[in-house]
């Protein structure tokens, strides 16, 4: 299953090697790992969505404690969360496609942030669903970039991780 | 306030920490440490004569005593040869401090002569690292390393020192207190799991008490003694958890796992309440979880360490604490509520498990004309009075020494069990010896293993380390030849050693004492002379020509069950299950 962990992590060098070497070396799957520092300099926070069954996302969740630099670890799917992920793409946007492009960003709230005479760049931010919807959704031949970020995650309600 | 240079600064905080013994090999980018060390007095540095050997002998002096191994060793070359030693200490949680000296930080990156990235090379087999980037960084980083090297699950830390930061000059003031607030190792257990754990202990009808290397390293052998002792329970200990319970104990059923006692492997499978102390239930120890699992049990796990809780099997009852800590409230508990094991089930237990015990599984057959392994090792035990410090290296000599040697007490017994690491016998036995100078050190090798680190007896030389090495010399690499008759046909490849050395020679060259000996009647005269008085202060290097076709057993195949085992001739086609269908093992108790 799926899980999305939030992690607060000493922002030193290396702290971010020694949690991709843990994933790598312990055989994990990383789907995909944000990372930045937060409003407190000394910490950085990292979202890292991954998979497996319960007792392998139970080891994750430990490994990841027992780093040194590791100051906490939540688990995301225990209780209500929202994700966010941005994506910029890059389309052909010619003839009658230019138009039909421009009605498909609308339609997923996406903004067209760069445009030439032949393409257009996208700015679009969901849920990674809604990203791949969207790339579904438009003609696959007129796609010539996309870069994701991952997703980042935070509970809702009250429900807030910090030191 | 004076300013020193960061090589001072290593050599202060090393005086600070109370460290008797620096294991090193000097270096370019390590000369401004050695020049400190040069004019300190307070430790003292041993010049080993490779640094695989500089950390196994850190790691025995951690593992022999209460103190803290260093090992210091240079850029490059010298980092990557000491990684061998470093993985070894982590596998089995040693704590130990590796300062490793690091090019000028304007070089790094570079490929600058004799650098390598020992952050990054040690990063997967350390407890923690550091690069040092700033010599005023430099005693807050020692205070660190020495406190998580040593606290919770223990383990190897690793600090990389570029060469300008050991020139560069600041204030030095070694910080008293520290505190890492991402850190925080648990001490004390749940008191309600410790409550549960005791309630299931007297629900048991067939207890069994399973303790690992972390009752050694915990310190916990007085209360693991107190705790079998109080409910009157069989217990067994891992190939790391030797001389947590006393190997003369009655209550002791031997060493469990690939090549346990057939008592223990088999108590282990028919237990109904287990309690895990220490212990990681890993593959050489329970072979495979749903083969253990197939006979059901509840399960108390007490460990430092979360992640080894449910990492193989799962359990009813997981404890997370220090376990001297749990075991003492554990033994409160059992007292206070005046908690036991049903007495008459407990009766019928160890009437089975004398059963188990009466065709004695570490029987062997004698012989006049070979040296059997085991009986130079019982030999040993005997002359020694069970009270020797013995390191082993890796492979057959090791089961030998592990199950004829009834270790006494805790820290007795020195091996790599969790790497498996040949080559650590002999720095291993000088690391102990020094930790220990008034102690009996005994190192069983074989002539496999102590090729890998022999060139470890100049050093024990230069030293006066008088160890006493015992190589069970079989002429081959003994386990792999064991495997490979099991199960390969007896297509012996590569695990025969044609052109062995002349080790009595060798040990002459090196300034010790060589014997050879081929003949059982001369183990024991010969093992009492090199154990004398007159001896006492020399090296004695003892090559036993054993009999090449001997196999340890029992043993546990990969993928088998506990009570699946390979036993010994004389007790073959006994019954390994006590009951068919013996899901319903109720009968018994």
């Amino acid at each position: 299953m799926r899980h999305i962990l939030s992690v607060l992590i000493e922002n030193e060098a290396g702290a971010l090697s020694r949690v991709t070497g843990l994933f790598s070396a312990r055989g994990y799957n990383i789907d995909s790992l944000t990372v930045q520092t937060t409003e407190d300099p000394t910490l950085s926070r990292m979202t890292i969505v991954t998979h497996g069954s319960d007792d392998v996302i139970e080891q994750i969740t430990k490994q990841l404690n027992k780093l040194i630099e590791v100051v906490k670890v939540i688990d995301l799917n225990e209780a209500d969360h929202i994700e966010r992920e941005l994506m910029l793409i890059k389309v052909r946007a010619t003839g009658k496609d230019r138009d039909e492009m421009k009605r498909m960003a609308d339609i997923f709230r996406g903004r067209v942030i760069d445009v030439t005479e032949k393409t257009y760049t996208i700015e679009l931010t969901g849920p990674g669903d809604k990203l791949d919807a969207f790339i579904k959704a438009i003609d696959a031949t007129s796609i010539l970039e996309t870069v994701r970020t991952g997703a980042s995650g935070i509970a809702r309600g009250e429900r807030v991780l910090k030191i | 306030m004076e300013h020193i240079s960061g090589a001072e600064i290593v050599t202060r905080c090393l005086q600070a920490e109370g460290v008797e013994f620096v294991f090193g090999y000097p270096g370019g980018a390590v000369l401004e440490i050695y020049d400190a060390i040069f004019r300190q007095e307070q430790f003292k540095h041993v010049l080993v004569r490779h640094e695989q050997a500089a950390v196994h002998a850190a790691d025995a002096y951690s593992r022999s005593s209460d103190k803290i191994g260093v090992a210091l060793v240079t850029s490059g070359p010298g980092a990557t040869n000491a990684l061998t030693g470093i993985a070894t200490a982590y596998m089995d949680s040693i704590p130990m401090v590796v300062i490793s000296g690091q090019v000028g930080t304007s070089a790094i990156g570079l490929d600058a002569f004799q650098e390598v990235d020992m952050v990054g090379c040690s990063r997967p087999i350390v407890k923690h690292n550091f690069l040092v980037k700033d010599v005023r960084d430099l005693a807050a980083t020692f205070k660190k390393a020495f406190h998580i090297a040593k606290t919770g699950r223990p383990g190897p830390v690793v600090i990389d020192v570029p060469k300008d930061v050991t020139i560069n000059k600041c204030a030095f003031e070694y910080p008293e207190t520290l505190s890492i607030r991402s850190y925080n190792p648990p001490t004390k257990g749940h008191p309600g799991q410790i409550k549960k754990a005791a309630q299931l202990l007297a629900e048991a009808k067939r207890p069994y008490i399973y303790v690992g290397g972390g009752a050694v390293q915990g310190g916990a052998g007085a209360q693991v003694t107190e705790l079998v002792k109080l409910l009157g329970v069989p217990c067994t200990n891992t190939l790391m958890g030797l001389g947590a319970l006393d190997g003369t104990d009655p209550n002791f059923l031997g060493m469990l796992g690939m090549h346990g006692t057939y008592e223990a492997n088999l108590a282990m499978q028919y237990c109904d309440v287990l309690i895990a102390v220490g212990a990681r239930f890993d593959d050489r120890v329970i072979s495979v979880p749903s083969q253990f699992l197939s006979n059901p049990k509840r399960i108390v796990h007490i460990d430092v360490d979360p992640s080894s809780i449910a990492k193989r099997v799962k359990v009813d009852v997981p404890i997370v604490g220090d376990v001297k800590h749990v075991l003492t409230d554990l033994i409160a508990a059992l007292k206070e509520g005046n908690l036991r094991p049903n007495p008459d089930a407990l009766a019928n237990w160890w009437k089975q498990i004398n059963e188990w015990r009466k065709p004695n599984s570490l029987l062997y057959t004698p012989s006049d004309e070979l040296i059997k392994p085991q009986s130079v090792v019982q030999k040993l035990w005997e002359i020694t009075h069970g009270e020797a410090i013995v390191t082993s290296d890796v492979g057959q000599h090791q089961m030998w020494a592990a199950q004829y040697y009834k270790f006494r007490r805790p820290k007795q017994w020195i091996n790599s069990g969790g790497l498996g690491t040949m080559g650590f016998g002999l720095p291993a036995a000088m690391g102990a010896q020094l930790a220990n100078p008034d102690a009996v050190v005994a190192c069983i090798t074989g002539e496999g293993s102590i090729q890998m680190n022999i060139q470890e007896l100049s050093t024990c030389k230069q030293y006066n380390t008088p160890v006493k090495v015992l190589s069970l010399n079989n002429r081959y690499l003994g386990m792999v030849r064991q495997w490979q008759e099991f199960f390969y046909g007896t297509r012996y490849s590569h695990s025969y050693m044609d052109a062995l050395p002349d080790f009595v020679k060798i040990a002459e060259a090196y300034g010790h004492v060589g014997f050879k000996i081929e003949n059982p009647a001369d183990v024991e005269p010969v093992l009492r002379e090199a154990f004398s008085p007159a001896l006492k202060d020399r090296l004695v290097f003892m090559d036993f020509r054993t009999d090449p076709s001997e196999n340890v057993f029992p043993m546990v195949q990969n993928g088998k069950g506990l009570n699946q085992m390979d036993l010994p001739p004389h007790m073959h086609g006994l019954q390994q299950v006590p009951f068919e269908n013996n899901r319903d093992y109720g009968n018994l108790c």
